[in-house]
């Protein structure tokens, strides 16, 4: 599987975020994504995943589904955690992995990965920001999509935390997914490229 | 569980646990027909001529109270990037969040309305007449805001906006609504006339309501 980007820009509030911007990556890579604030990262992710409308350029995915959209074969991490704070835990993941399409796949298994196993009947009003952002995780892991579009992934998470993302996403990558993520620093991971915004005009 | 069984148990468990709309509409509509007679005073005769209108009236403010937070919430919270992100008609989508906004808003109004009917001095053929116009009429009420609340999803204090743009649109079900309630009671006009073009302004409003609404999300996520 291959996502490939040529020449895309992006236009947002009547500003120019970004333009000229080409990268490809393929089955078991990750392509980290870089800049200042501002530069554009999460609008790159929203437009790779058909959220925000591309003004130049284009996109194309080979070796996967022809008849879906990009964003139809990923997962958005995005800086949202799309809990309802009402139902618990493991309501949430229940409905993400049933509404993304997983099948009858257990919960236990994602929400053992991630280290919420015990709360699994929580109400989401009661969580930290590094257990909601943990709770998205185990959303990544209950349903099986190749490709993984992550920004700014370990924002809440503490070192732990952030040493157990690192460790799925190998996981993912060694089964054949590729990663885009946005982020600040490093992820962790060798053998990740990066693509540098806001150096190109 | 299919995907839209799955939207559709989430939504009502979400409204009819503590801050969700289900209880606040039904609340809504008992405060509001509980306080016509004492506004209007003990005419019984009165009181049974606008009965049936102001059970109608009282139905569609509070199917209005719950609908603007009906994308807004999804979209604060970032769930509605994920549903657009979803293999599946986004049409489908949103007719599923309008069915469960109607099983929890409109139909709990539905049967508290006999109840209500007798506040009103309303009988017995008036009240099973009101109650299959509210059965009738309540989904185009539901369906008709979906397209009021796509339009408000990304404004915070959207509710002004959504009864401007909904509002308008509900009055041929709320005429017709009213004039098949009265109709089975007094009147030359038989039951049947205003009651089946109330049925076929519902399903006109189950094609365009959520067509109307999955194009607006569509264009605002941008």
């Amino acid at each position: 599987m291959r996502l490939t980007a040529s020449d895309l820009a992006c236009r947002r509030g009547g500003r120019q975020v970004f333009s000229g911007v080409s990268f490809f990556v393929a089955s078991g890579e990750l392509l980290t994504i870089s800049g200042r604030n501002g530069a554009g990262k999460s609008s790159l992710l929203r437009v790779v995943v058909g959220l925000v409308r591309l003004a130049h350029g284009s996109l194309a995915v080979e070796g996967g589904d022809p008849e879906l959209t990009i964003g139809e074969q990923a997962h958005y991490l995005g800086h949202q955690d799309a809990l309802k704070p009402s139902l618990s835990v493991g309501e949430n993941l229940h409905f993400w992995s049933r509404f993304l399409g997983a099948g009858p796949v257990g919960l236990a298994e994602p929400l053992a990965a991630v280290g919420l196993e015990a709360l699994a009947d929580l109400p989401a009003a009661y969580l930290s920001a590094g257990q909601r952002r943990r709770l998205s995780i185990a959303r990544l892991l209950a349903v099986k999509r190749p490709i993984w579009l992550l920004d700014e992934p370990t924002s809440t998470l503490d070192a732990a935390a952030q040493q157990g993302l690192t460790e799925l996403m190998r996981t993912h990558l060694a089964a054949g997914g590729l990663i885009l993520a946005a982020s600040h620093g490093s992820i962790g991971l060798d053998g990740a490229r990066e693509l540098q915004l806001g150096d190109t005009p | 569980m299919t995907p839209l069984a799955a939207l559709l148990v989430r939504d009502m468990r979400i409204a009819v646990r503590v801050g969700g709309g289900a209880l606040i509409g039904v609340l809504f509509f008992l405060l509001v027909v509980t306080l016509v007679p004492l506004a209007i005073g003990p005419d019984l005769a009165l009181l049974k001529r606008i009965g049936p209108a102001i059970l109608w009236l009282a139905a569609l403010l509070s199917s209005l109270l719950a609908l603007d937070r009906l994308f807004a919430m999804d979209h604060e919270d970032g769930s509605l990037d994920l549903i657009l992100m979803s293999r599946g008609p986004l049409e489908l989508v949103v007719l599923t969040k309008g069915v469960a906004h109607w099983l929890t808003t409109g139909l709990p109004l539905i049967i508290c309305s006999p109840l209500l009917g007798l506040l009103l001095n309303l009988d017995g053929p008036a009240e099973a007449a009101l109650v299959l116009t509210l059965l009738a009429g309540t989904p185009a009420l539901t369906l008709i805001g979906l397209i009021g609340a796509a339009i408000s999803v990304a404004l915070r204090r959207g509710s002004l906006l959504l009864a401007v743009v909904v509002l308008p649109l509900t009055v041929p079900t709320l005429i017709f609504g009213i004039a098949a309630a009265n109709a089975a009671v007094a009147g030359p006009v038989p039951f049947g006339t205003p009651f089946t073009i109330l049925c076929a302004l519902t399903l006109v409003s189950l094609v365009v309501g959520p067509f109307a609404a999955a194009a607006v999300l569509r264009q605002e996520m941008e």
